[in-house]
């Protein structure tokens, strides 16, 4: 006959011991399930999701009544167990007594509530299970509601941005001077909450809370320096603790949980214990990943065999949408150990290991966690890292001068890598799944339940998929370039220079681009980059550029072309008027403008007389005005203290000085500039990539305007008293636009997305940082401040822009 | 059979990119690829007769300058979501010299 197995509580950890088992030893029991909530086993950890709207209660249910009823457990939901009594080996409830032969104890923990006045108010929650979920849901469904979270670890934001995602506007108090302190460092902690900020969630640091208030229910959050949240719910995720006092009062050996041996079995040898309830080697979790591994031995114990449950080291994630966050080990500092650090401002990405002997103990990522996995298994192996140390912190795809595939950094990754956290689940268990025939993320999830629980390693198993699969398996990519590669822009231009990759091919070589040579997307931005990294090494490809660059002129919508000569500041003379007139009737220019641009235009010249007009335009001193070019077009004045009454310095001659030191740089997009005279502005400095107004006493240098599909005034970079430093700021400002920013990107985008004061730094506040740039300015154009059009109006390339042969003349024979 | 007819020395066009061959129909591209595969199709993008021998050439395709309609060199389809194609005419290498279809030579384009 089957001996009778009760369990008490039906989680996470019971759950997965009951499949287990089922598995193991079927039919060994008659199992009794014991729940105090009305409900079976769910996936608690998504309850978040569930929170937030993205899933249903029903899509995290891991079992359900059919399961159940299939292996013969008797559930008794909504029914806790009050007493155990060992001597008669039964356990008490409201229904009466249960008899067992073996018992299982996995009754989690329970949220600490911080013991202020009105913490008992109505309105006052805590974030354990779906009762409290819908209870946030029903106080949080009027509009306009407020809500304040005590508690800034991974439960109270995962309940902040939930309620956020909810239209409930979130303030969330936290004791400790950073975010997730037990997860991560301060400056990663300073990422997290600059993120949840920008996404509307205030964030309180080293915020004591005092009481909570009200008279019925909660009003508001007073904390001990007197400041007030109002507040309709206050959620307090400030920590759990393991539920043990069943066991502690049926006299079972306790210390901060259950203590459990090896085997998982308690004091008492027909008691097992699993969870979080437990305390096994003085060690107490709050993760499932460990909870699935008690689970597994245990289930092993009840079905007779034996087996060791030695701990965990254990690795988080937190679970909001967009946040990228990885933290595993030991972080602190000390005296015996070293880190190696890699921060990027621009892209917000934070990366930390932390070394002692030669080994990792700790690693901290944020805004970029790919190789999270990775450095988590050499942490686990304790791998000695001596021989890549210099590499290290770039991931797998450097090691060992692996090539830098986007995938590569799966690909390397050993077969005992923990890809899922949660249910254990390695690499080499995925790609057999895969080659063994599943081909799809939910074929995968199914066989080897990775990223079925957190969902937080999807990306990777999907990438898993691509590695194992190839191209039969596309991947969804982040951001990148184009199609021909997985990298972003910023990854791009990172690794071009720490790679030292100096042409075309090598960068789609080294960064395994996935066609043989690009697009039409990527081609010019790798051109450019090249170009900007590497004046002296790299050699411009035209057959990269768009049409107009490549020929030096705007084709218009019938394939003729525009032709634009600088008028430099905007000042012209009658010389050059005349050649402009005389070339407009040499070759039949159908139109002649004047631009927005303080410059003229001749519209509808044919591709083949291009360098014909331009060898006439060049005779009376006329160069190419750029007006096709991601690179300096004009720099627009108005006239100063030469002729007008208010003007203040002279602004013609300053734009003219900035136009002849600047054009011919290429840039990431195209940059206009403009010097006015005196704060009436005639010259519209102020809504220009670079603008400077003249005063009394200098000259106010403002960057990051905008007046084309936006429109946005320039921000102040700095004040200075000479035209020389003037001029030294917006090149240094220049230079580093070139040097930093994406393809594409408009000075103002690129300022917005590395901060004014970033740029202050280098630009205005560091002298030496200023002199690098301007002398890495200079000699960029001592390569490319050619006039484009002197160099091409040639006979060579006239026949080149030619038909290659008019077969309408044979035609006529 | 096709009769062919020789247009010029294959180093007369750029590679990844095109020259164009005047014809009384009209203009013809003749697009050489990174690996010097030839090509020839009609100038004109379907789209709205942007010159595709100023696009830019990747794989064997060219990417229309005016509005980025992408264009096959070997069937002259637009590819993706756009619907169109161009005209394609054979075009073969030999002894470094690029051969057209005689018949772009003669009175009408089609051959
Ligand atoms: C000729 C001119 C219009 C005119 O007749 O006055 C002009 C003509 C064109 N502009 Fe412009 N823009 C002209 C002044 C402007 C201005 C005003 C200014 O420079 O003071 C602006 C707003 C300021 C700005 O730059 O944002 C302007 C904002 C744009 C934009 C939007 C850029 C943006 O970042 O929002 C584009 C599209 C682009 O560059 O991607 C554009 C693109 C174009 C192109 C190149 C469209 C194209 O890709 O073919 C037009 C080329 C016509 C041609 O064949 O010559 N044009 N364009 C002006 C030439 C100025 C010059 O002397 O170089
Ligand atoms: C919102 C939230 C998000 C989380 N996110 C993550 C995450 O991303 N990653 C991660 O690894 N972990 C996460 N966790 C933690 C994870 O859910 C727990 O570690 C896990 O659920 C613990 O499993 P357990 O079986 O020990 O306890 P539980 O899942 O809590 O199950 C214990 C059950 O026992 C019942 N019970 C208690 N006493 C009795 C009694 N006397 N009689 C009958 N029944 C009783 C309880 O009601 C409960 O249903 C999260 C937790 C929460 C609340
Ligand atoms: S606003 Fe500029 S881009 Fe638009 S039609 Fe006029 S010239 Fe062309
Ligand atoms: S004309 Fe070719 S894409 Fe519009």
């Amino acid at each position: 006959m089957a001996e009778k197995l009760v369990v008490i509580g039906a989680g996470m950890a019971s759950g997965r011991v009951l499949e287990e088992l089922f598995e193991h030893a079927p039919g060994r029991y008659d199992v009794t399930l014991f729940g105090a909530e009305p409900r079976g086993n769910y996936n608690r950890i998504m309850l978040s999701p569930v929170l937030s709207g993205e899933k249903t209660y029903d899509e995290i249910v891991t079992h359900d009544a059919a399961w159940y009823a299939q292996q013969g457990v008797a559930c008794r939901f909504g029914e806790a167990v009050t007493t155990i009594d060992r001597a008669r080996k039964i356990v008490v409830s409201e229904q009466g007594e249960t008899p067992y032969d073996k018992l299982l104890i996995a009754t989690g923990s329970q949220p600490f509530i911080i013991p202020v006045p009105g913490k008992d108010l109505p309105g006052v929650l805590t974030y354990r299970d779906l009762d409290d979920v819908e209870a946030m849901l029903s106080l949080a469904k009027s509009p306009g509601s407020k809500a304040v979270v005590i508690g800034g670890g991974l439960l109270g934001l995962e309940a902040a941005a939930g309620l956020k995602a909810q239209g409930v506007s979130v303030t969330v108090l936290h004791l400790m001077p950073h975010l997730m302190e037990r997860q991560l460092d301060g400056p990663a902690g300073y990422l997290l909450k600059a993120e949840l900020e920008r996404r509307g969630v205030e964030v309180v640091c080293g915020a004591n809370t005092q009481a909570i208030l009200g008279e019925d229910r909660v009003t508001s959050v007073r904390l001990e320096d007197g400041r007030c949240f109002p507040a309709d719910i206050v959620v307090m995720a400030v920590g759990i603790r393991p539920s043990k006092s069943l066991a502690e009062s049926a006299g079972l050996a306790t210390g901060r949980g259950v203590h459990v041996d090896d085997a998982m079995v308690t004091s008492d040898t027909n008691i097992l214990a699993v969870g979080e309830c437990v305390e096994h080697r003085s060690q107490c979790y709050g993760l499932v990943a460990p909870l699935y591994e008690m689970a597994k031995i245990a289930a092993q114990t009840l079905a007779g065999e034996t087996a060791a449950y030695t701990g965990s080291v254990t690795s988080t994630k937190l679970k909001v949408t967009g946040v990228d966050l990885f933290s595993a080990g030991d972080f602190a500092e000390g005296d015996d150990r070293e880190e190696i650090v890699f921060r990027d401002p621009a892209r917000g990405v934070y990366k930390r290991l932390v070394l002692r002997d030669d080994r990792i103990i700790g690693a901290v990522m944020y805004g970029d966690t790919t190789d999270g996995a990775w450095f988590f298994g050499h942490l686990k192996d304790r791998t000695d890292i001596s021989e890549m140390r210099d590499t290290l912190i770039f991931g797998p795809a450097y090691a060992g001068g692996a090539p830098l595939d986007p995938m590569a950094a799966v690909a390397a990754l050993p077969d005992d890598a923990e890809i899922c956290g949660c249910n254990g689940v390695c690499k080499g268990k995925i790609t057999s799944t895969i080659t063994g025939g599943a081909t799809t993320l939910e074929a995968v999830r199914g066989l080897t339940k990775a990223s079925s629980s957190c969902g937080s390693c999807t990306g990777l198993v999907e990438q898993l998929l691509a590695v194992t699969l190839g191209d039969s398996y596309a991947a969804p990519t982040a951001k990148s370039v184009c199609g021909c590669t997985d990298l972003t822009h910023e990854d791009v231009r990172r690794l071009i220079k720490s790679r030292d990759l100096k042409s075309i091919p090598a960068v789609m070589q080294e960064l395994a681009w996935k066609t043989s040579c690009g697009c039409h997307v990527c081609r010019p931005a790798l051109n450019y980059y090249l170009i900007a990294d590497w004046p002296l090494e790299y050699k411009d490809d035209p057959q990269s550029r768009f049409v107009n660059e490549r020929n030096h002129a705007n084709i218009q919508k019938d394939g003729t072309f525009s032709v634009v000569p600088r008028m430099w500041g905007g000042i012209t003379n009658p010389q050059e008027l005349r050649a402009i007139a005389d070339a407009a009737e040499k070759f039949n220019v159908p139109t002649v403008k004047v631009t927005g641009g303080q410059r003229i235009d001749m519209l509808g010249i044919k591709k083949e007389d291009l360098p014909k007009i331009w060898a006439d335009l060049n005779q009376a001193g006329l160069v190419s005005g750029h007006a096709y070019a991601k690179g300096l077009r004009t720099v627009k004045t108005c006239v100063g203290t030469d002729h007008c009454r208010f003007g203040t310095q002279d602004s013609t001659g300053l734009g003219v000085k900035i136009e002849k030191r600047m054009w011919g740089s290429w840039t990431p997009h195209k940059v206009k500039m403009a010097v006015s005279g005196c704060p009436r502005n005639c010259a519209e400095a102020t809504c220009k990539d670079v603008g400077v107004i003249c005063v009394d006493s200098g000259y106010e240098v403002s960057v990051a305007g905008a007046a084309g599909m936006d429109v946005k005034e320039t921000e102040p970079l700095g004040k200075t008293s000479s035209e020389t430093e003037a001029i030294e700021l917006i090149v240094a400002f220049v230079q580093l636009y070139r040097e930093n920013a994406k393809y594409l990107d408009r000075p103002y985008k690129w300022v917005a997305k590395v901060g004014l004061d970033w740029v202050k730094a280098r630009v205005v506040d560091d002298h030496d940082a200023r002199k690098a740039l301007i002398e890495r300015f200079d000699l960029s154009q001592h390569v490319y401040q050619k006039d484009p059009w002197a160099e091409r109006a040639t006979p060579s390339v006239e026949q080149a822009w030619s038909p290659l042969a008019n077969l309408t003349l044979e035609a006529a024979e | 059979m096709t009769e062919w007819i020789d247009v010029g020395a294959l180093n007369d066009v750029p590679v990844r990119g095109a020259r164009i061959i005047k014809t009384r129909e009209g203009c013809v591209a003749v697009f050489r690829t990174a690996d010097d595969q030839v090509y020839a199709i009609d100038n004109s993008c379907p789209h709205q007769g942007g010159p595709l021998s100023e696009g830019i050439v990747h794989g064997a395709a060219v990417t229309c300058p005016l509005h980025n309609w992408v264009i096959s060199l070997k069937d002259g389809a637009a590819q993706g979501n756009d619907k169109g194609s161009v005209r394609t005419y054979p075009a073969q290498v030999e002894a470094g010299r690029i051969l057209l279809d005689a018949a772009l030579a003669r009175s009408s384009k089609a051959a």
